[in-house]
């Protein structure tokens, strides 16, 4: 029995084929992703480079897609460090894309807002249980009278969440009720959300994008975000080791962290939001072709070419920048341009992994010195893991990775002395596809392409 | 009760005094009230956050290190701009310091916006007991 596994990127279709029985890779492809009309043409051509008897036995199919911006989802709540926060983590948990989050209740101007992002979805938070319920119900009124074409999960006071459903009902095309984000102040609970906006995207989602047929016929199933994360979450229940997902592409960057986040050091005290056990950030600002200008106004060049391995000036550097946004070639072409994606890459991950690790500040207290941490402390993560196009395509991705973990600041609470796992046949996503049903496969399926950096042993 | 008995509880600035929050927090508990603890070294803006998202009857605020005063002034006001100006406000601890008697103290923590104030040594039934009231009337 053989199964394909799709991943349906924005720039590649990637497909892989295993075997269930005895559990193992047997082949990788990929072509390039067609437009979100016919997913199915780049898929067609990716199959190409198997061959009939390849594909012979083929029983299953599993495919999950960040094509066309992925899943995405509006985010409102009420308080920015409370409820907002809470329905922010529960969607990037859910592998979506957060295109914007609002607190408080919605003017006219949001509203607006709102309606030209034109979300495949809108999580609808606010209030603890018990709590405020004025905000959600003006804010469910508001959504129905603007009859915008987006379904909405409810996720917030359990006292007022079945009337603002009700609000919603026939107003918006589907509204879902579901366990609160944050039943209590600064108790997060994104569980009952993330299942709620993946059954939605199964059943509604698909369908207003008109992937139906490709959900039929490939069994889509998740995003690929969501997919990665499955994978990282196979990992961290079978080894017990905390661990850490870097994920590089072109527009983002993401980063999974798979750790509790409490103190490593005495005397601190914790402050500041709740955060998840599995948490996803995604930098939208820090990618190495779509959005390298972005990433440019947040990161100096002169920090860029620091990384380099050789002595250069700014100008070069802004000079492929330009040349990758006007020309909108993928790939460097010589060995100077391949160091360049390198040294952009290092401060990606830096700057990615500054923003998804905790801080410590020091104050002063009439006592003395003391320390306040605020977010996860990843200081003991035992290991991280490479991946995304941007990188695994490059030169030396744990390089890479290594030198992007090296913080400048040891106020972050970032990784100190993990190992370096390189994702090298770019397989995350595949064996997340995997994890649920088939684990057995999609743990043969990490072991392959897992590469431990400076050693053979996993 | 007309008010929400949910209570948002904290000790406030720097102060990491925690021993005497823990108690205040079992204390309302058994007198059957919802209790948001926030621990110690509370900002003004985590308070009023706490309660505008749990719709607080009130906020308790305790100072014992003797900054209480700066740490404590202000917050009415931010009660108003974020929309639960009504709420009520109690504070405890050690609000005493240097020769003032506690008569200056409550007068001075009366014009900053506070309800009730406490002076050291005061039995948390004795608070709860105004809470009650205060929250039925
Ligand atoms: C233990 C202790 C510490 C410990 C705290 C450990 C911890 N994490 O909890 C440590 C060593 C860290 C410490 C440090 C300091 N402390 Co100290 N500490 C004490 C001590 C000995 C006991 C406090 C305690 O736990 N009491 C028991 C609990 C149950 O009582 P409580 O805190 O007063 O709370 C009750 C009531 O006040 C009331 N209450 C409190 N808040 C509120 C609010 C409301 C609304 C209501 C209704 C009631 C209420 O109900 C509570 C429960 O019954 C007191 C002295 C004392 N005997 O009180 C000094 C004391 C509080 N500390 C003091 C000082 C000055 C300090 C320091 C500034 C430096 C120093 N000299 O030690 C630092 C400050 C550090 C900081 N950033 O906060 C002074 C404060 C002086 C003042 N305010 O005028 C005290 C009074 C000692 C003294 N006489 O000098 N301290």
């Amino acid at each position: 029995m053989k199964m394909l596994l799709i991943d349906f990127g924005s720039t590649y279709t990637k497909v892989a084929l295993v075997s269930l029985d005895p559990p193992g890779l047997l082949a990788t492809a990929q072509a390039p992703t067609t437009v979100e009309s016919d997913l199915m043409e780049g898929l067609e051509t990716a199959l190409e480079s198997f061959s009939t008897a390849q594909l012979n036995g083929v029983t299953a199919r599993r495919a999950c897609s960040s094509a066309a911006g992925g899943l995405r989802i509006v985010a409102v709540g009420l308080v920015p460090g409370l409820t907002v926060k809470a329905a922010r983590e529960a969607a990037l948990g859910a592998g979506a894309r957060v295109l914007s989050a609002y607190g408080y209740t919605l003017n006219q101007e949001e509203i607006d807002e709102i309606y030209n992002l034109k979300p495949d979805l809108l999580l609808l938070a606010g209030g603890t249980d018990g709590g405020n319920r004025q905000v959600i119900l003006e804010n469910a009124a508001r959504i129905a009278d603007a009859r915008l074409a987006v379904p909405v999960i409810v996720a917030g006071n359990k006292s007022a969440a079945y009337e603002a459903a009700s609000l919603l009902e026939g107003k918006v095309p589907r509204v879902v009720v579901t366990g609160n984000v944050m039943p209590e102040v600064n108790r997060l609970q994104v569980e009952p959300a993330r299942k709620a906006i993946r059954e939605l995207y199964l059943s509604e989602i698909t369908r207003a994008r008109g992937l139906e047929k490709i959900q039929q016929q490939v069994g889509l199933v998740m995003p690929t975000p969501l997919a990665v994360m499955q994978a990282g979450e196979l990992y961290w229940k079978d080894t017990g080791k905390e661990v850490i997902i870097v994920d590089l592409g072109g527009a983002t960057t993401d980063i999974h962290s798979f750790a509790d986040g409490r103190p490593r050091g005495g005397g601190r005290i914790v402050k500041g939001p709740p955060e998840p056990l599995v948490k996803r950030s995604v930098e939208g600002d820090l990618g190495l072709r779509v959005s390298l200008s972005a990433l440019l106004t947040v990161i100096p060049p002169e920090e860029v070419v620091k990384e380099l391995p050789f002595v250069a000036e700014t100008e070069e550097l802004l000079g492929y920048v330009r040349n990758i946004a006007s020309s909108r070639a993928l790939l460097p072409r010589n060995n100077r341009e391949r160091a360049y994606d390198g040294a952009i890459a290092v401060c990606a991950i830096r700057e990615a992994l500054r923003r998804h690790a905790g801080y410590l500040t020091e104050t002063y207290t009439p006592e003395g010195r003391l320390w306040v941490q605020e977010g996860k402390d990843l200081t003991g993560v035992a290991a991280v893991i490479a991946t995304g196009g941007a990188l695994i395509q490059g030169d030396n991705p744990g390089l890479v990775l290594k030198a992007g973990l090296a913080q400048k600041d040891p106020r972050v609470l970032s990784p100190r002395s993990p190992q370096i796992l390189i994702d090298r046949a770019y397989l995350l996503a595949t064996v997340g596809l995997l994890a649920e049903e088939w684990p057995e496969v999609a743990r043969a399926v990490l072991r392959e392409t897992l590469l431990p950096l400076g050693g053979i042993a996993g | 009760m007309l008010r929400n008995n949910r209570v948002v509880l904290g000790v406030i600035g720097a102060d990491v005094h925690a021993v005497g929050n823990k108690i205040l927090e079992m204390v309302l508990k058994e007198a059957g009230f919802q209790v948001i603890n926030l621990g110690v070294m509370v900002s003004q803006e985590e308070f009023i956050n706490a309660a505008v998202e749990s719709d607080a009857g009130a906020i308790w605020v305790s100072s014992l290190y003797g900054h209480g005063e700066i740490d404590c002034r202000g917050l009415r006001e931010k009660c108003r701009e974020a929309g639960i100006g009504e709420i009520l406000l109690y504070v405890g601890g050690n609000l005493v310091v240097g020769k003032r008697t506690f008569d200056e103290v409550e007068k001075l923590f009366k014009e900053m916006g506070y309800d009730r104030i406490y002076p050291p040594g005061t039995l948390p039934e004795v608070a709860i007991a105004h809470l009650k009231e205060d929250l039925s009337s």
